[in-house]
């Protein structure tokens, strides 16, 4: 050990207020967040991986998958990041009508994404190409499926913050509240390109 | 080192004590001593840094309790670069000696590895092991020799000092296939194989059980696992050849019934193909085969057209067959090639038996090749491919 | 027990029926005892018009440590339980001999030994862990408390739903009787169709759930909200320990909630993840329930190495020797937890290398491990060492752990795991490294930071016994498991044909009665420290010549803990203090910004647990009720902005002024 000193080397306590900022721990604490839910999105990925080739004499991607109507999907959720971009934009600049604007346009993509997906599984549920028939199905279900709950959840969430923003304004409470379910929703944005990737690209190849 | 171990047991007095048999560490068969030695081995390797810690913690604990004044007390000595080294390095020695140990161990007594010696006093002599296919079923065991032609439930007799291969499935769910004396365990898995060599070197009578939890009657699930010799083994064969029964495939979906308890049988006869069948899920009528499944998904599965190729479960009380309460019931897959494409098929599936005798050196085996390059006498570049695990040195599932 | 194979759902109850009633007498008696016992405390509670103060004070608190205290609470309840499924196995074990089927048929010891697993993980070491994290770091890192203080409180009542789940499957149906980690297909609806493993499903994701924010809070509250000059080598030791463990959390339960939904979705809907049918693989479901599985045993252990540092460091009063190392130790740990889960099932028949490559990196562990040993030794090397009860324990651990630590190297050798694994020699390594490590590190933490919590300290003579009961009978009770591993005997059997087994299973359940009486003079502690309080006051708040900041404060702290923000300028921040004659600034007091309590919590994960449970029974009008509770429950609360509050500056001053004469008095 080296010498001790017996000058003390600064005072130990903080007598001036220590103002801490409001919210600051938000942020970083969705981060985590969205990475605990990125793990379990990549055990769904692992899962599918392991799982993505038993067909079960059943039938595979090439029979099932209309890409035309993912690329279509695909845009959907693309456009709906872009607009979500724009309403974070428009909150920057104060600009509470534009903010709800572009956040009802985000929710209207969304939206058109969930029914073109529920279209989908239901179309391949009538052909008798439900979960049921083979581990392929089942991940592609699960992993599609989850991927599509989280959509609605933040199409909810979406809503509840329309309506706290036209009630309170961009308050700094809601300030925040939206950069987070900006960071959710191009969260699942990065996610889908995964699925639409692996999933509907690498399987009709 | 089996001396060191026999010695080691008179050093634990209490493994002593009447009425204690400590199977593992004096087993009766050569694969299940050598890894009682490495056991043993390990230990004695980890004692060499753990009797010393716990030495020391005693003797720290004592000697700086508060109310010695005569030892020194140093509050702020909080670092010693020195002393760090030599913590962190210890153990790391220890653990490299013993990673060493592992490598050369695991893959030597890889249960995949077919047996290159019968004990370590006698090598191996025919190359050829004794097939024994094993069906874990609910809550039994099913023993079939495909060589003799004839099957038993719960007993089991294997020749002395002849080396065994073990292929092994389940029908329903995990479970996992111990003999202490013998060798390790290995897992059964339900549309899979598993393969376990061993050989006994004494004559007698073994516990053999279920060592992966298996439901309700899985405390039953034991059998006798008996060493004969030579002779013995024949009039053993000759005895259950003697019975009448035939396990064929009907009898086979009778006998997978959950039953606890169960006493030995025998069966006379066995429909050959009734392993394979088993291993590929589709000893019921008109249940397609795992490896036409597996053929079929290897070229993108059967398309649309494979949606409609399911039927209703032909026994749908049997267990394992409750539907989902969200779904539908549950269905099977059509076979759809002809007999003879699926022989073929369960024909390749079906485990090889016949070994090429390999090297007796002890640090080698087909997973462990013959050291090359900077550890090589006689280093030749051309060579070097052949210090390649050779095929199948990984036989996973 | 009778449970048809088919049991008819209607519309109102889903499958619950007269069946869901347990025909067994030992259940029944167990169930009138808790009726009894629970009748009494809601007496008390009524009579003394308790239920405004817990509701006001404790269930809707968003004080760290009232949650964390909570948390120990409910461990200690649940510990309970799960030490009498302990003794029932135990004397199962030991009377199933010469043709005696026991006490307990299949269908009851199996569903036992399951509960007694996710029962002590889950329950008991989980919550207790958390709770400690909870109440303890905050005050170590000079924080006013955790970054999402609701969050806090709704993470307890999942825990708590998840453990009202478990227990309830004691009285209503049936537990999962497949094994803590519920293989498939073992646990697939086909060979499991009855409820018990929906209720380890529903449980364990309710539970998980608030795992999982409990861990992201934590772990935000340590890189957030660390008092001024406390950089990351300058955190105590607990608090690296605690960081480890929560990044462990959020980067493994998610893992565990994964797999349990796709095992789910195989029971509910069909699916084929894990069947042996049509594809499924349950191999997969192996693989995945240990990739979580392992990092959950050093959720575990970490904070009770930073536990064992702290109190190390405090009654040797010397400083914590090579605090980098350990540190470093910590964080290779937590790294290489990720890169073992293969050693829990080498017997599946990986190839020879795959499986030398795990039991490699297994061994690897124990050099950091190793590590933290020679650690500690060197600080009790040249210090004066006051054998209180938390360096008993301590010593304790340090004997018993190094033990648990070779067997479980051992385990690591793959051949040598073929002929050890899922033998009783498993079960003696694990609960060696549990009990000896987790457990004696809880008992040491509990004796160490009481004073803390309650401002007084325990009764050492209580203490005592327990700790001896607690040593002595754990040996007696684990020896004879690692000498019956050797002789080929496996885990989970219920009944025995060897009768000369028998001797060690009764020496085994006679440890466990030693064990029963440690837990009894444990808890007859708590009594009797609570009754004389008075005599055990500690008025300083610092009543073993502390290190860290936590020991800076009152005992109990006030709700913001801290008046004025410490400031650290070293390790052993509060030892400092001391050194250098710093005392409480008496500046001007300002209010202070605190988070205002919440029922919500409560009530969201009330609707939870109401959902699980009717997931369970297919209710399903009330699983949809209870998930649109949930959804609204949550929606409506964020709709209240107004969350906090100010401590008048008036109140500050009392309650510091008071402080002032408390210290005054106790001549400090």
């Amino acid at each position: 050990m080296s010498t001790v000193t017996q000058q003390a080397p600064g005072d130990f306590w903080e007598v001036e207020p220590h103002h801490h900022h409001e919210g600051a721990s938000t942020s970083i604490g969705f981060w985590v967040y969205l990475m605990s839910d990125c793990l379990m999105f990549a055990i769904l990925f692992a899962t599918f991986g392991v799982l993505g080739a038993s067909y079960a004499a059943g039938p595979g991607p090439k029979d099932l998958f209309d890409l035309e109507l993912v690329a279509l999907n695909t845009a959907f959720l693309l456009l709906s990041s872009i607009t979500y971009g724009f309403a974070m934009l428009a909150m920057v600049k104060n600009n509470k009508n534009g903010t709800l604007g572009w956040l009802a346009v985000t929710l209207v993509f969304g939206l058109a994404f969930l029914g073109v997906e529920l279209y989908e599984f239901n179309h391949l549920i009538h052909l008798g190409a439900g979960p049921q028939r083979s581990a392929f199905l089942s991940s592609f279900f699960a992993l599609v499926g989850t991927h599509g709950l989280h959509v609605a959840f933040g199409c909810l969430w979406l809503v509840t913050l329309m309506i706290q923003v036209s009630q309170r304004g961009l308050i700094p409470a809601n300030r925040r509240r939206l950069s987070c379910l900006s960071m959710f929703w191009h969260f699942l944005d990065v996610i889908w390109i995964g699925v639409f990737t692996f999933v509907y690209l690498l399987g009709m190849i | 080192m089996t001396y060191l171990r026999k010695r080691l047991l008179w050093l634990l007095p209490f493994l002593a004590l009447p009425g204690c048999k400590p199977v593992v560490l004096s087993p009766s068969g050569d694969i299940a001593a050598r890894q009682a030695d490495l056991l043993v081995q390990s230990t004695l390797l980890m004692l060499i840094i753990i009797i010393p810690v716990m030495a020391l913690t005693v003797w720290f604990a004592w000697r700086y309790r508060a109310n010695n004044s005569k030892a020194s007390y140093d509050p702020d000595w909080d670092h010693s670069t020195k002393l760090e080294l030599v913590i962190w390095a210890i153990p790391l020695l220890i653990i490299v000696s013993l990673g060493a140990l592992t490598w050369v161990g695991t893959h030597l007594l890889d249960p995949y590895r077919p047996l290159d010696r019968i004990s370590a006093e006698k090598p191996i002599e025919a190359a050829e092991p004794l097939q024994v296919q094993v069906v874990a079923m609910d809550w039994k065991w099913l023993f079939i020799y495909p060589e003799q032609g004839v099957a038993t439930v719960n007993q089991m007799a294997v020749p002395v000092d002849r080396p065994v291969e073990f292929t092994l499935t389940s029908t329903s769910v995990m479970n996992a296939f111990y003999i202490p004396a013998m060798a390790g365990m290995i897992y059964a898995m339900p549309g899979m194989q598993t393969t376990l060599h061993g050989v006994f070197n004494h004559p007698g009578e073994y516990q053999g059980l279920a060592s992966h939890y298996s439901g309700a009657g899985f405390s039953g699930m034991r059998f006798k696992a008996v060493a004969l010799d030579d002779a013995g083994f024949d009039d053993w064969i000759a005895q259950a050849a003697a019975g009448g029964e035939t396990l064929d495939r009907g009898r086979y979906l009778e006998l997978e019934k959950p039953s606890e308890n169960v006493a030995p049988m025998t069966f006379a006869e066995v429909d050959p193909q009734l392993f394979s069948r088993v291993v590929n899920m589709c000893v019921e009528e008109n249940r397609m085969c795992m490896a036409e499944m597996m053929a079929y998904d290897a070229q993108g599965g059967l398309g649309l057209p494979g949606i409609a190729n399911v039927a209703a479960l032909a026994d749908d009380d049997a267990p394992g067959t409750a539907r989902p309460v969200l779904g539908l019931p549950p269905f099977q897959v059509s076979g759809i090639c002809s007999v003879e494409e699926l022989n073929q098929m369960l024909a390749a599936s079906a485990p090889s038996g016949v070994e090429e005798p390999r090297d007796l050196s002890p640090m080698r085996g087909r997973g462990l090749a013959a050291p090359q390059g900077f550890f090589s006498p006689h280093l030749n570049p051309n060579r070097l491919t052949q210090s390649l695990p050779q095929d199948g040195a990984e036989q996973n599932l | 027990m009778a449970i048809p194979s088919e049991i008819p759902t209607t519309f109102l109850l889903g499958r619950l029926d007269w069946h869901a009633i347990p025909q067994d007498p030992i259940v029944w008696a167990t169930g009138v005892v808790v009726a009894i016992g629970g009748a009494g405390l809601l007496w008390i509670l009524h009579k003394y018009r308790l239920w405004s103060y817990l509701w006001n004070e404790w269930f809707t608190s968003v004080d760290h440590k009232k949650i964390g205290i909570m948390y120990i609470v409910l461990a200690l309840i649940m510990f309970v339980r799960g030490f009498a499924d302990a003794i029932m196995m135990r004397l199962q074990q030991a009377i199933a001999f010469n043709g005696s089927e026991g006490y307990l048929n299949a269908h009851h010891y199996d569903q036992i030994f399951s509960a007694h697993g996710v029962i002590m993980i889950f329950f008991v070491a989980m919550p207790f862990v958390t709770g400690l994290m909870n109440y303890v770091v905050p005050l170590q890192i000079g924080a006013r408390d955790v970054s999402f203080p609701f969050l806090n409180n709704f993470s307890f009542w999942m825990t708590v739903g998840g453990a009202v789940l478990t227990m309830m499957s004691l009285f209503v149906g049936e537990f999962a009787q497949t094994g803590w980690l519920a293989f498939p297909p073992l646990s697939g609806l086909g060979y499991s169709p009855y409820v018990g493993v929906d209720y380890y499903i529903w449980g364990l994701q309710v539970a998980g759930v608030g795992t999982t924010l409990s861990g992201i809070n934590l772990l935000v509250t340590i890189i957030k909200m660390r008092a001024p000059g406390m950089t990351m080598m300058r955190m105590p030791i607990f608090t690296w320990t605690s960081l480890c463990t929560n990044i462990l959390i959020v980067a493994s339960f998610p893992v565990l909630t994964a797999t349990l939904v796709l095992l789910t979705l195989d029971r509910y809907v069909g699916t084929n993840f894990f069947t042996n049918d049509l594809g499924g693989n349950a191999m997969m479901y192996v693989n995945l329930i240990w990739i979580w599985g392992h990092p959950e045993v050093y959720i575990l252990i970490l904070p009770l190495f930073g536990v064992y540092s702290e109190v190390v460091a405090t009654f040797t009063g010397k400083r914590l020797f090579g605090y980098t190392s350990m540190v470093y130790a910590t964080v290779c740990i937590t790294i290489l937890s990720y890169l073992v889960w293969l050693h829990h099932f080498f017997t599946m028949g990986s190839g020879a290398s795959v499986n030398s490559f795990f039991g490699i990196t297994t061994m690897i562990i124990s050099v950091p491990t190793g590590a933290k040993i020679f650690n500690w030794l060197f600080t009790m090397y040249r210090s004066r060492i006051r054998f209180e009860l938390p360096m008993m324990w301590t010593v304790a651990f340090m004997l018993t752990f190094v033990i648990g630590g070779m067997t479980g190297v051992l385990l690591a050798v793959p051949p040598a795991d073929f002929v050890l694994h899922n033998s009783l020699f498993l079960i003696a390594h694990f609960h060696n490294v549990i009990i000896g490590g987790v457990l004696f590190g809880l008992f040491a933490a509990v004796y160490y930071w009481w004073p803390k919590a309650f401002g007084f300290r325990l009764d050492p003579w209580w203490g005592k016994v327990s700790f001896w009961f607690w040593v002595v009978g754990f040996w007696v009770a684990f020896a004879p498991l690692y000498v019956l591993g050797l002789m080929g005997v496996t885990r989970r059997m219920r009944v025995f044909d060897d009768p000369s087994l028998q001797i060690w299973f009764i020496i085994a359940a006679f440890g466990a009665v030693l064990i029963a009486i440690g837990i009894a003079a444990m808890f007859i502690q708590f009594g009797v420290s609570i009754m004389r309080r008075d005599q055990l006051r500690d008025e300083t708040g610092d009543p073993w010549n502390g290190r860290t900041l936590e020991w800076a404060t009152s005992s109990p702290p006030p709700a913001y803990n801290f008046a004025f923000t410490p400031v650290s300028h070293g390790l052993d921040t509060w030892w400092d203090m001391k050194r250098f004659g710093q005392t409480r600034p008496r500046a001007a007091y300002v209010p202070i910004h605190m988070p205002k309590n919440t029922g919500a919590g409560v009530i969201i994960a009330g609707f939870a647990t109401v959902c699980g449970f009717a997931l369970v029974w297919y209710i399903w009008w009330l699983a949809a009720l209870s998930f649109a509770g949930v959804v609204i429950a949550s929606i409506l609360h964020t709709f209240n902005y107004a969350r906090d509050y100010h401590i008048p500056a008036a109140e500050v001053r009392a309650t510091e002024e008071a402080r002032d004469r408390q210290l005054a008095s106790a001549g400090a």
